[in-house]
């Protein structure tokens, strides 16, 4: 009970228009709850319903954000206790909110970017006879994930958490008539629920040494917690976004959750869950500031992982695909700006923010040259769009810039940034972004380039058209955001101030300076574009992808070998011990229970001759038993 | 006379009792065996009763001449039914109830 009257006296509790902030889950569950439980009867307006209640989900977070800017920097926080979940003696959990800088970014980015791919959704789901349960879906991962973000605790974030898989199961898997869509969905559930234990360990853990698990309550206890168990609680909560970001070496999911619709994709595995695992490690900052073990490998993971990605990338035909190499290598420079500390953790999240718009607006652009190409996927049959898709090409153009971060495209803020701070860290960390960042910009300009520019190699009753404005209109927002959301959120909103109270912040002071930093990085970015360019959009691109390829193409290709390394660590090593337990239950369970009842029936069936109707038998064996009773009394007797 | 010759006639009886059981086929037969072997059990228990001033076996005594009477009006019963049913008075005969 103390310690639960301590967080609440850390931070404000909300009044007046904060207050209001539960409306933000409430009204996108209610949205899923009515088309779900209406059924057919909802057909017709439903999917206008659910994108009216995103909107309002918007409405909401932008009020809330004029309330919270009108507030001075240190009561920007503030608790909106709903109801107490669990209380058992000193043990609290209640069902509040945490309304600060670092959930409102999060809000902000959600139900913005989730509002525009409502809308989007609209034409791109035009035709499915499922369009009411696939918005149903939607919404109910909009409360999910902002139930994630919105808990002031960790129990009731992993509630968010598990929504938030939940929602990405039943999307990954919406065509599920189509077997790989099917398979995709458990292979994302089950490499989330790897991660899942890692978070539900976490929190036992601060459970066990501190007694609370509220966010503030574990910020303040852990300078108590000695030092191996604040490590173990790091990497218990990295194994966590290892699983939900798509981290090595839980990767292998994300590329086949593209067989998702590609709106779901768009929010789901690009701009919003996937983040989750940086959210939860930037939450945890009070953790892995004091841990600088567990920090070493948030650092680790991320570098893994965002090299990984962008050779994957390079690699994939599947314009899908390829974006979500993307995706893991760029939530990969995050999860790493995460691990160098106070000097990362605001431009991870601001790289977060300015990557959700430009990934998301290139998927959705990636979506509309699907729709107008009969839904291929194959960038080798793709090319010279620039002419038919005027639209597609400039947004998605622009999606491009920012991600190679060409000044002043937002890309160019962010990821600038935490090249700057791993440089800060060591030579080494900061030489791996850079040489991502190569790579980054070789993938995509491949990428552009196959799209957009050579020759048309379309199939022959293809006919590309431009998509929709339903479909056009949220690609040209964040195409706008894209371009200028970098700039503004560094010089309108003081990213770095407006997050240090929640995340803390500290100039790099190590780092080379910007003079030499940043040309060299733009240096190697338009090198790597250049390499791209030269040979996918000057040179002709083969249709059938070539086969004699070197041993590093072939590695790519297979995703560097992940579904393999799982198959032999994982998959196989358990059928075996599957296949050997069956066996030894089949063999020596059900023969130690077969063959006691077998000898139990032999034995029955002799004994049972003893009953032969015979009375004076009976008279016999009577006497004798007499007899035996009588000699044994008195043997006893005369010892 | 001494204990002995109690004891002794009790032995006999008993052993007559229980070789009639075992031997004969007729049931009036082996049921007046059967009583037998009650009359010298009880012989015995009124003969220790008295050579030990105690009345508890002359008590047990009554006690089993009390079942013997009921035991002798279910069992004639059964076997005049048996009789009738089969005409027969032979135990052997009546082995149905058996594995």
């Amino acid at each position: 009970m103390q310690i639960h009257m301590q967080e609440v006296a850390a931070l404000a509790t909300a009044s007046g228009v904060s207050s209001m902030a539960w409306l933000l889950i409430a009204l996108p569950l209610a949205g899923a709850t009515i088309l779900l439980v209406g059924g057919r009867r909802t057909n017709a307006w439903g999917h206008y319903f659910a994108v009216l209640m995103a909107l309002a989900t918007f409405v909401v977070a932008v009020i809330l954000l004029t309330d919270m800017l009108g507030k001075a920097p240190e009561q920007r926080g503030v608790v909106i206790s709903l109801w107490d979940w669990i209380a058992v003696g000193s043990f609290h959990v209640p069902v509040a909110l945490q309304l600060d800088q670092l959930s409102l970014s999060f809000v902000l980015l959600i139900t913005s970017v989730g509002s525009l791919i409502h809308i989007y959704s609209l034409g791109y789901m035009e035709h499915d006879e499922n369009r009411r349960k696939f918005f149903a879906y939607l919404n109910f991962f909009f409360a999910a994930m902002l139930t994630l973000v919105l808990a002031n605790n960790y129990l009731l974030l992993y509630v968010g958490w598990e929504g938030v898989g939940l929602a990405s199961y039943l999307l990954i898997g919406f065509w599920q008539h189509k077997p790989s869509a099917a398979t995709a969905a458990k292979k994302a559930f089950i490499a989330n629920r790897v991660g899942d234990v890692g978070l539900s360990l976490a929190i036992m853990m601060m459970f066990t040494l501190v007694g609370t698990v509220t966010f503030a309550g574990v910020s303040a206890a852990a300078p108590k917690v000695s030092d191996h168990w604040l490590t173990l609680i790091g990497l218990a909560l990295l194994l966590a976004a290892c699983g939900k970001s798509a981290q090595f070496p839980l990767q292998s999911w994300l590329l086949d959750a593209m067989e998702g619709p590609t709106p779901v994709s768009a929010l789901i595995h690009a701009a919003t869950m996937v983040t989750a695992g940086v959210y939860l490690i930037a939450r945890s900052h009070a953790i892995f500031d004091l841990a600088p073990n567990a920090q070493h490998a948030v650092i680790f993971i991320g570098g893994i992982t965002l090299l990984m990605g962008a050779i994957i990338g390079t690699a994939k035909d599947d314009i899908k695909k390829a974006l979500a190499g993307s995706t893991m290598s760029q939530i990969g420079y995050m999860i790493l700006g995460t691990g160098l500390g106070p000097v990362g953790y605001v431009f991870a999240l601001f790289h977060l923010i300015t990557h959700g718009f430009f990934k998301a607006g290139m998927f959705l652009g990636a979506g509309s040259v699907m729709h107008g190409m009969h839904d291929s996927v194959d960038m080798r049959r793709y090319g010279a769009l620039r002419k038919s898709m005027i639209i597609t090409y400039i947004t998605f153009g622009l999606g491009y810039l920012a991600i190679l971060g060409i000044p002043p495209f937002a890309g160019f803020w962010s990821k600038d940034e935490i090249i700057k701070a791993a440089f800060d860290k060591s030579i080494f960390v900061g030489l791996i972004t850079l040489i991502g960042a190569g790579v980054t910009a070789f993938y995509m300009t491949r990428m552009m380039a196959m799209t957009f520019f050579g020759k048309a190699r379309w199939e022959d009753d293809v006919h590309p058209h431009e998509s929709p404005l339903t479909m056009t209109v949220p690609m040209m927002i964040l195409a706008v955001g894209s371009a200028f959301g970098g700039m503004a959120l560094l010089f309108l909103g003081n990213i770095e101030t407006w997050l240090e109270p929640v995340v803390g912040f500290q100039e790099a002071t190590n780092a080379p300076s910007a003079a030499i930093l940043m040309p060299s990085t733009i240096l190697i970015v338009l090198i790597g574009a250049y390499i791209g360019f030269r040979k996918y959009a000057l040179q002709e691109v083969p249709v059938p992808a070539p086969v004699n390829v070197s041993w590093a193409t072939v590695a790519a290709r297979k995703d560097l070998y992940g579904d393999a390394i799982n198959e032999a660590v994982l998959m196989r090593p358990g059928q075996w011990l599957t296949r050997t337990l069956v066996f030894f239950d089949s063999r020596f369970v059900d023969g130690v229970v077969n063959g006691s009842a077998g000898l139990i029936g032999v034995i029955a069936s002799v004994m049972r001759r003893l009953q032969n109707g015979f009375a004076r038998s009976y008279a016999l064996t009577m006497l004798i038993g007499a007899g035996l009773l009588v000699a044994v009394a008195l043997l006893v007797r005369m010892s | 006379m001494s204990m002995n010759s109690y004891v002794m006639l009790s032995a006999v009886l008993f052993s007559i009792g229980a070789v009639g059981v075992l031997t004969r086929r007729n049931a009036i037969v082996a049921f007046m065996s059967v009583e037998m072997m009650l009359n010298a059990a009880n012989l015995a228990f009124v003969a220790f009763a008295k050579a030990n001033g105690d009345l508890t076996g002359q008590v047990v005594a009554f006690f089993v001449m009390v079942v013997a009477a009921a035991e002798v009006v279910v069992g004639l019963a059964i076997i005049m039914a048996i009789f009738r049913s089969r005409h027969s008075a032979s135990i052997d005969d009546v082995s149905l109830l058996k594995y």
